[in-house]
């Protein structure tokens, strides 16, 4: 295998793309290992153990969900068996309680492995990521009886879970949504539906926040649905530009009854879980951009500018291309230290941790987005072909602008905690 | 029940590209991603796997070098091992350690701890010398079952499929024994999360050569390295004895 690295130099443009798993692999391992060192080196400031997790999802990015990267996005595969060797390896609850079967790690332990993890499968990390917060959400605001019945089986992810917020009427202004839970001696009888939903129709387990209440975020509960409940049904499969990894629907609840013992805290408490949820999901989010952006970024690198010859020359010695490639440079630099800091003020409840996070998924987000553009920018026409992975990333990461609270709330956010502090 | 020696050796990750220091002494390795040898990955997997099938009562993974070989012992934990033993080398000694210095080391613990097999990668893919196991069997006197593709304990003896250049070669050994592990005797796990916590907590013996009774004196003096020859532009010639000519006027024949 040592032979093909220099390989790479005799091979006319156009065989590049028909290169096989294992030159791909290598050289998966190959950017992996600068990544690792660089000047953007993903591995600074981490401790040992954290190297451990870091290194091991990196390998398993690299081995069990590279290789497949494409294939899941084209034929729209939600890779169930993937996420279960996954979930083997404790990746199904990482930040939920060993006592019920999860990994107990911190958040920043968390966003190391999920940064990893992405080089592989942006979209399958993502649904990977809302899995753990849904089982975190049981984890945190269920009582014994909840959380021994649903996180064993979600951290084997023998299920799998999805959150249930939006709908069709409420995005942004999650707190005026419309679904109803009318209570009824000891069940609930909702009424509603729900958009967008990741999983939607695949998963088991549905979070819904629902109104138990008057209107407004005080008015809503949380409630625990499973799959197969009378009254619970699915919309058509959407066609999505990315995320094609995991199935997206529409939830629909017609008087389907659920049991109070389903509902995750107390009346009222929904929409606080829901936000606790997010917020904690936020740095994840963002981070899968941002290494997503890194990977773009390095493949930029490896086989284009240094690769790509114009003019006479490589296209590394342009100084345009330089600059730009600094300027992404820079900004990914500034992303990851951003994220961090978002982490670790999670992990230590700080309270400038909300909108730190909002910070974080704004800027990252963004930054990140621009960086895999300007990636497929700098690939010319190649970047365009679905050959190569750079169009995939860019349309994996452009929903990360958009979900768990869209960059124009993050704003909102971000601004209300300014002003509010000032004075 | 039996106790197992893995040898686990910290090397420059398979994907680094190698350069050579200017001074020609080695390769440049300050600030390069170093991982555990894959045949080493291999041979914990087996003595891991031999303990699950409770052939085996405790794997201990051992790695001689400086203060870093000890991430490397805590990956052979995080996979399995139950404790580790870090024989501390370093500076020049480090430099100058070589197969018969470490073979000398694992044979004088293999009588210390007792163990009834010492599980080794065939080679390391920094030196790719291959001589390791060979000699740690040879200083025993212990029976060798090296490029093992195939592992099975028979109550004291040890059946092992060999891959040589003729095929595959099977031979019964008795134990205690040294096995090296080859490419296909297994596909090494990943480390879990709950594992790689575990492995905190499990203990790394400290000790030196000396302790052991070892010398350390290298009879190897490394003159000069190289990078391979860059290779040249060929030259086309129309004829077979336009062939036959400037192979002789450039001296190959």
């Amino acid at each position: 295998m040592v032979c093909l690295k220099g390989f790479w130099s005799f091979l006319p443009y156009s065989t590049v793309i028909s290169l096989s798993y294992t030159t791909r692999l290598y050289s998966v391992c190959a950017m992996r290992d600068t990544i690792l060192n660089s000047l953007l080196a993903a591995a600074h400031g981490l401790s040992d153990e954290q190297k451990e997790f870091q290194k091991m999802a990196f390998d398993f990015a690299a081995h069990e969900m590279s290789p497949h990267m494409a294939e899941w996005d084209e034929k729209e595969i939600f890779p169930v068996e993937t996420m279960r060797k996954a979930a083997q390896l404790g990746f199904g609850g990482i930040y939920v309680q060993p006592e019920v079967g999860g990994s107990g790690l911190s958040r920043l332990d968390t966003s190391v492995i999920f940064e990893a993890l992405s080089t592989g499968c942006v979209s399958t990390t993502a649904y990977i990521s809302i899995h753990n917060m849904c089982n975190w959400m049981i984890d945190t605001f269920g009582n014994t009886e909840q959380r021994e019945k649903f996180c064993p089986e979600l951290c084997t992810m023998d299920k799998f879970a999805s959150y249930c917020l939006t709908e069709p009427g409420s995005g942004s202004d999650a707190a005026s949504l419309l679904t109803t839970a009318k209570l009824e001696g000891d069940h609930y009888i909702l009424n509603g539906s729900k958009a967008f939903i990741s999983g939607g129709g695949d998963t088991d387990v549905y979070i819904v926040m629902c109104r138990t209440g008057g209107k407004g975020p005080k008015g809503i509960s949380c409630v625990v649905v499973e799959k197969d409940t009378p009254g619970l049904s699915f919309g058509k499969k959407e066609k999505k530009v990315g995320w094609n990894s995991q199935p997206t629907r529409a939830v629909i609840l017609e008087d389907c009854h659920v049991p109070v013992t389903n509902r995750l805290g107390q009346e009222g408490q929904g929409f606080n879980i829901a936000m606790r949820g997010l917020n904690g999901d936020l740095p994840f989010v963002s981070m899968v951009c941002y290494l997503m952006a890194i990977y773009i970024f390095f493949s930029s690198r490896f086989y284009h500018l240094l690769v790509r010859k114009q003019f006479g020359e490589a296209l590394s010695n342009n100084q345009f291309l330089q600059f730009k490639l600094a300027e992404m440079a820079t900004k990914l630099v500034a992303s990851r230290l951003l994220l961090r800091e978002a982490a670790v003020a999670l992990q230590e409840s700080r309270s400038d941790a909300v909108s730190l996070c909002s910070m974080a998924k704004l800027f990252v987000t963004d930054e990140c987005f621009n960086i895999c553009n300007q990636a497929l920018q700098m690939h010319g026409g190649y970047g365009y072909l679905k050959d190569y992975a750079v169009q995939q990333f860019v349309r994996d990461i452009r929903v990360h602008q958009i979900l768990e609270g869209t960059n124009e709330v993050m704003r909102m956010i971000i601004a209300r905690s300014l002003l509010s502090e000032s004075g | 029940m039996s106790r197992v020696l893995v040898g686990v050796k910290r090397v420059i990750d398979y994907a680094v590209k190698i350069r050579v220091k200017p001074d020609q002494s080695g390769v440049v390795t300050d600030g390069v991603k170093h991982s555990m040898n894959p045949f080493c990955e291999i041979a914990v997997e087996e003595a891991v796997k031999l303990k699950e099938k409770k052939f085996i009562k405790e794997v201990v993974a051992v790695s001689c070098g400086p203060s870093q070989v000890t991430e490397t012992i805590r990956t052979a934990l995080a996979m399995g091992c139950d404790r580790g033993i870090h024989v501390e080398v370093s500076g020049k000694d480090y430099e100058a350690m070589g197969p018969l210095q470490i073979s000398k080391i694992f044979a004088a613990l293999a009588k210390k701890e007792e163990a009834s097999l010492v599980i080794l990668g065939k080679q390391a893919i920094d030196d790719d010398c291959n001589q390791t196991g060979q000699m740690t069997a040879a200083l025993l006197d212990w029976p060798q079952g090296t490029f093992a593709s195939e592992v099975t304990i028979d109550g004291e003896t040890v059946k092992v499929v060999r891959e040589i250049d003729g095929g595959l070669e099977t031979i019964k050994i008795s134990m205690p024994a040294v096995l090296t592990a080859d490419l296909r005797l297994n596909t090494p796990r990943y480390a879990t999360l709950p594992n790689i916590m575990k492995a905190k907590k499990k203990k790394i013996a400290n000790m030196k050569p000396a302790d052991l009774g070892v010398d350390m004196v290298s009879r190897v003096e490394v003159l000069r390295v190289d990078e391979p020859p860059t290779r040249l532009a060929g030259v086309k010639v129309e004829t077979v004895d336009d062939l036959v000519a400037k192979l002789k006027a450039n001296g190959t024949i």
